[in-house]
């Protein structure tokens, strides 16, 4: 398990936070006890298994989703 | 938004003075269409998810109101939408500027020295172990040894003392503080979130964001919310076949302000403590902080200084100046508070080339400079050696004692030289801040302290507290604090975060004052950075007018949707763009509500 931090761009409105809980909740590797968007920082905090999902996938779900990423730090 | 502004200005002007219906009704729909595009795209996505947001909810209105060719509708309540998440993005972002401030003080780049030549890099490219140059006037990047080199350095963001301090080869420097002078070379020892400033940040943003018991109900509350209103509009529709009606509750169903209204009076606040060096941990916290009863005090480091400082002196000699260069050259040699207390007095550097100086514990110094004995210690050291103490100095003693002084007498050539009078001061001001404190809330104030009952209840005479206990053990504060608990009082302990973290965690709030230490910041629930008290009626206050704040905010909102869900029924004023003009409205003033704290500030007041 390796935990991630995703800096993005300033998030406005609290139903994106629903939104990408639930884009990353959908996503195989995540563990979703795990994860918080976090408001007022505009970051996104998770645990995931990267022998299953690759961060750049999770970064990938994300945009999708209309946010973008400042940057993604990542710490075993 | 900028395209739909101007396309509903054409329509209106084309609709007053050229009076061609279709051609009105035609740019209102390509206006309309123009803002609906973006909020679709928003509702799809959270669709996708399965997630039924506000947007969701207006891409319905807006179509429902182009079938039934309401187009001015549509493209207004569409406008009228981006306009406002515009202004909220605009506002949200003021509140949050605190913490940037705060990330600011980490440069992004920083240069690395490798094999003799400098390289400037990316701060998120240094390692544990590189050496890196800090230049004069530029910030300290991480926390790491100085190797080379010898500076000032400001370091106001972590201990909140504004006089810079030397730092010398082997001394440790933090990210966040700044180089007012000179150069140096540092190895980097810890980085980025390790760092004990990177840790007061995490702190401040991981507060701002938690979640109160208040608001996590508002955001359950919230879910189910718009999914219901969603429901209501189809009902209303299937009943009553107005389209009009239900596409109106679609607008009006959306919960703007009762979402947003709590977390910005709390990141606001927060971002507000953090720039006036008070850290709240939570939101939770501050609800607690803003209810206490009862502020227990610890009091060496906390109530005062923590450093003796010689607070007065009788000298029986007409060569002052000669003695104190004396005493200055040996009371150096020694690390003791007293004589280090005595140092700082004098501040006046003097150096003899033959001296030699010995310690005796409990007593004082014996120094030899140029064969001349000095002694500087307590009585027992000068009677014994011998030298004669007049009475008119022994009632001077006797008064200094009374007075809570330590003393040190200096003595030579068989005669009494002067008399120091060494004491731990209280804080200044602190009488003013405790009855700031008081008249704001604060029932009562209780000292708990290791030191002699006798030197307590001084403390606790001059500054009016109502209850004042010594020779306690950490143990014995526990339980004080517990007992306090089954009252029912709800309990601060304030402390210096070194040694007394059980009762900092036992307390319903633990502040600890003076260094955002990792320690303190672990155990404490507030922390002051400064050590200076005027900081805790700070944030005493500020917590109060966080609490208050947020219930503006939710009577704000709630008034906001019942007003507009009444005016459903009640005549027929209301109409999709007045009630999404209301809601956006509403948000903003939620917001600009919130940003009030940023400028709260605690009133100059002088009660004594």
């Amino acid at each position: 398990m390796k935990n991630a931090i995703i800096q993005l761009e300033t998030l406005t409105c609290p139903s994106c936070l629903q939104k990408i809980n639930g884009a990353l909740k959908k996503l195989k590797g995540i563990e979703h006890e795990s994860v918080q968007v976090m408001f007022n920082s505009s970051k996104v905090k998770f645990a995931f298994n990267s022998d299953e999902i690759s961060i750049k996938t999770i970064e990938n779900s994300i945009e999708n989703l209309g946010y973008g990423i400042i940057k993604s730090s990542i710490k075993d | 938004m900028y395209v739909s502004l101007v396309l509903i200005i054409l329509a209106y002007i084309n609709l007053f003075i050229f009076k061609i219906d279709t051609i009105t009704e035609m740019i209102l729909l390509i206006s309309g269409l123009f803002s609906t595009l973006p909020i679709m795209i928003q509702a799809y996505q959270s669709v996708k998810v399965k997630i039924i947001s506000i947007d969701v909810l207006v891409s319905i209105a807006v179509i429902g109101a182009i079938l039934i060719k309401n187009y001015d509708e549509a493209a207004i309540v569409s406008f009228l939408f981006l306009f406002g998440a515009y202004l909220e993005q605009r506002t949200l972002n003021k509140t949050r500027s605190a913490i940037y401030d705060l990330i600011e003080m980490i440069p992004n780049t920083v240069i690395k020295i490798s094999n003799n030549k400098t390289e400037e890099i990316d701060i998120d490219f240094v390692n544990i172990g590189d050496t890196l140059l800090v230049k004069t006037g530029s910030k300290v990047p991480v926390d790491g040894i100085v190797t080379h080199g010898e500076g000032y350095i400001n370091e106001a963001s972590i201990t909140g003392e504004s006089i810079p301090v030397v730092k010398r080869i082997g001394d440790i420097v933090y990210a966040g503080t700044i180089l007012d002078n000179g150069t140096l070379h540092i190895e980097t020892q810890k980085i980025g979130s390790d760092t004990t400033f990177g840790k007061i940040i995490e702190l401040v943003e991981e507060a701002q964001d938690s979640k109160s018991k208040a608001e996590r109900f508002m955001d359950k509350f919230s879910k189910y919310y718009t999914p219901f209103i969603l429901i209501l509009s189809i009902v209303t529709y299937i009943i009553t076949k107005n389209i009009e009606l239900s596409i109106t509750i679609l607008v009006l169903g959306c919960p703007g302000a009762l979402v947003i209204g709590i977390p910005v009076s709390n990141v606001s606040g927060i971002g507000n403590g953090a720039t006036n060096g008070v850290l709240f941990k939570g939101s939770e916290t501050i609800k607690d902080f803003s209810n206490i009863d009862v502020m227990v005090f610890d009091k060496t480091g906390t109530l005062t200084i923590g450093r003796p400082k010689v607070s007065d002196v009788k000298f029986y000699t007409k060569y002052q100046n000669e003695m104190l260069l004396y005493l200055n050259a040996i009371e150096k040699a020694s690390n003791h508070p007293l004589s280090q207390a005595i140092v700082e007095y004098i501040n006046i550097d003097s150096t003899y080339d033959s001296i030699h100086v010995e310690t005796i514990k409990g007593k004082g110094i014996i120094g030899t400079i140029n064969d001349k004995t000095i002694y500087a210690g307590n009585l027992i050291l000068i009677k014994e050696a011998n030298i004669q103490v007049s009475s008119d100095i022994l009632a001077d003693i006797e008064t200094f004692e009374k007075e809570g002084h330590s003393i040190i007498l200096v003595a030579y050539d068989n005669d009494i030289k002067a008399l120091f009078g060494i004491r731990d001061e209280i804080r200044p001001n602190m009488e003013n801040d405790l009855k700031q404190l008081k008249k704001s809330g604060i029932k009562s104030f209780v000292i708990l302290s290791g030191d002699n009952q006798g030197s307590v209840n001084r403390v606790a005479k001059k500054l009016g507290i109502d209850h004042a206990i010594g020779n306690l053990l950490p143990s014995d504060k526990l339980k004080y604090i517990k007992t306090l608990q089954d009252k029912d009082k709800i309990v601060a302990y304030i402390g210096d975060g070194i040694n007394d973290s059980p009762s900092l965690a036992q307390a319903n709030i633990g502040i600890s004052i003076g260094g955002g230490t990792d320690v303190a910041i672990e155990t404490s629930d507030v922390v002051l950075i400064d050590a200076k008290f005027n900081k805790l009626t700070h944030a005493y206050k500020l917590s109060k007018k966080i609490i208050a704040n947020m219930k503006q905010n939710i009577l704000i909102a709630l008034g906001v949707v019942t007003v507009l869900i009444s005016g459903l029924f009640i005549g027929d004023w209301l109409s999709m763009s007045i009630g999404m003009f209301v809601h956006e409205a509403s948000i903003l003033i939620v917001i600009l509500n919130g940003m009030r704290l940023l400028k709260f500030k605690v009133k100059k007041e002088n009660i004594i």
